[in-house]
């Protein structure tokens, strides 16, 4: 289901899987994000970001995809490291994937996947779909050595 | 582990370690402009670490992709190798010369083990020659890189001293931003604002872009989001001191500053901010 | 299971959260806070979000449901303290937290609540 993305060689050195079927699930996730981050050095506003657009996934994975998991990686591809996390489910997929990245914040619910918002919030943006078969999103942050 | 027959080039290096790295270290150490101990003893450590990890990837790889795997160990040492030669003021020919200068020793004794294949000794010199340069400009690319964070780190550290947040009264910051603004710059002093914010509790912050030449989207979209940032915190924004030629500017970009007050002056924007946060300004009566 | 305690300041409410929040938690945070409005005849409630260093849209739904929940009642909300990588953050992702006013914090939350409501020209919380 994941399609490599590797043009160049990059390695995970570190790569921590967490379940995602519940709420707590979802705080424990951040809480790694979070740590991942710090451990690399990035700044506090960096953190947040991340760790806010992966609250969002993740509650996606719980909520829409009934459950699933989330990989931290830490990767590096020579001159910089960074973070990737995927999120994984085999829930129903999204049908329509353009209307899905429009943002459609609204407050007070609506659908709001959150996916335009966690894509602007990352530096890299990937989304594989397939209806009834699940859903994968990877971000990733950088960090300048 | 037996693979058949090694690769020329893996074989040479594991044969002829020693005198390899002889010539090679001569070759750095006779170009060096300061001769100290420290620095010598570091080309010599780096050289001695390089060599065996060289061979070590050509006889994994020996189609020798270096963007694959096998040369991540390799890359690895070349980066750190690049990076302590920016800190140290180094060139970047310098730096790309440990690659460089490895190559006439190496051609030595590649023509030696080979003198009676001249076939593959072509071809050999020919591979070797591609891998060195690629190597080489592997060098001077995480050079560039980390010259690139290097400067970008002091300009970070310079912004911060050269941006004050200043405090006007009570509950009123100004920011005069003096120079041109670029994105990066654009974004720490942002950050410090909206940190000041929250250490002051002040309710209104006056930016003041007297001090700017020209800005751009890029500048002129932190800006909004600087303020809608400090809208969502439960603080205001005023931009005062724009000239005539950035208000042109804006409006031809297309920036959206409907939602936002603007003042001609600095001191237009603290009456606004004064009377916003509950303060009126009376003149003293002179005595009779 | 905990609930996020609920401090009356006059006629105001005072909630602060300082935990991750989960389905349940923010479901009885709404439920606890609609009752003591209508117990407390509060007229104004005070979120404290100064110890969130993540303001996801979970909780930012959280937030605005509350608030329309509390002008039914007739109390107005404030949110106070939200960090500033939460904001720029926010802005960012797009969310806008409509129908929310917001004070830096607590202090000015009240003094906000105390002025009168500039659209229906209540008269002030005392």
């Amino acid at each position: 289901m994941l399609r490599d993305l590797t043009s160049m060689s990059r390695t995970a050195g570190d790569l921590t899987v967490v379940p995602l079927h519940s709420d707590e699930d979802v705080v424990r996730l951040r809480k790694a994000v979070r740590e991942c981050l710090v451990s690399l050095g990035f700044s506090l506003i960096e953190q947040t970001k991340m760790v806010t657009a992966a609250s969002e996934l993740a509650r996606n994975t719980v909520g829409y995809g009934g459950g699933g998991e989330s990989h931290v990686a830490k990767i590096s591809d020579g001159s910089r490291h960074g973070v990737r996390l995927s999120f994984i489910d085999h829930g129903p997929g999204i049908a329509d994937v353009a209307l899905a990245l429009t943002d459609g914040y609204t407050s007070g619910g609506g659908m709001g996947l959150g996916l335009g918002g966690a894509k602007r919030l990352s530096d890299e943006f990937d989304l594989q779909t397939e209806p009834g078969k699940g859903t994968v999103v990877t971000i990733t942050k950088w960090k300048p050595f | 582990m037996s693979k058949g027959k090694k690769a020329p080039l893996a074989n040479v290096i594991d044969t002829h370690q020693h005198e390899l790295l002889a010539g090679w270290l001569d070759g750095m150490l006779s170009r060096m402009v300061r001769r100290d101990a420290a620095a010598e003893a570091e080309i010599r450590q780096q050289a001695a670490r390089f060599l065996p990890l060289l061979a070590q990837s050509i006889e994994d790889d020996p189609g020798a992709d270096i963007g694959s795997s096998a040369w991540d160990d390799t890359r690895q040492l070349l980066t750190e190798i690049s990076q302590s030669r920016v800190r140290q003021g180094f060139t970047p020919i310098e730096t790309a010369n440990f690659i460089f200068l490895l190559k006439k020793p190496l051609f030595g004794y590649l023509r030696a083990a080979l003198s009676d294949d001249s076939q593959t000794l072509v071809e050999e010199t020919a591979r070797v020659s591609t891998l060195f340069d690629d190597l080489g400009l592997f060098t001077i690319e995480v050079y560039q890189k980390s010259r690139e964070q290097v400067i970008m780190r002091q300009q970070q550290e310079l912004l911060e001293l050269s941006t004050p947040v200043v405090q006007l009264w009570k509950d009123v910051l100004a920011l005069p931003l003096i120079g041109t603004l670029d994105s990066a710059r654009t974004q720490v002093v942002m950050e410090n604002l909206l940190q000041k914010i929250v250490d002051t509790g002040a309710m209104i912050a006056i930016i003041d872009i007297t001090g700017v030449p020209t800005v751009d989207t890029l500048v002129a979209q932190h800006l909004l989001k600087t303020i809608a940032a400090a809208r969502l915190m439960g603080a205001d924004c005023i931009i005062s001191g724009i000239r005539p030629q950035i208000a042109q500017t804006i409006v031809h970009l297309g920036v959206n500053l409907e939602d936002v007050i603007t003042k001609a002056t600095l001191a237009d924007a603290f009456i606004v901010a004064l009377k916003r946060t509950g303060s009126t300004i009376t003149h003293a009566k002179h005595g009779d | 299971m905990e609930h996020i305690p609920i401090l009356k300041m006059g006629k105001l409410l005072l909630v602060t959260i300082q935990v991750d929040m989960h389905d349940r938690l923010a479901m009885a945070l709404q439920d606890d806070l609609t009752e003591r409005i209508v117990k407390d005849r509060a007229s104004g409630v005070l979120i404290d979000i100064s110890a969130l260093d993540i303001v996801d849209s979970f909780i930012g739904r959280m937030i605005s449901n509350t608030a329309s929940m509390a002008k039914i009642l007739d109390a107005r909300t404030v949110l106070v303290g939200m960090q500033p990588a939460v904001a720029i953050t926010l802005v960012e992702l797009g969310l806008t937290l409509d129908g929310v006013i917001t004070a830096l914090n607590v202090d000015h939350g009240i003094r906000l609540l105390q002025e009168p409501d500039k659209k229906t020209g209540r008269a002030p919380s005392r």
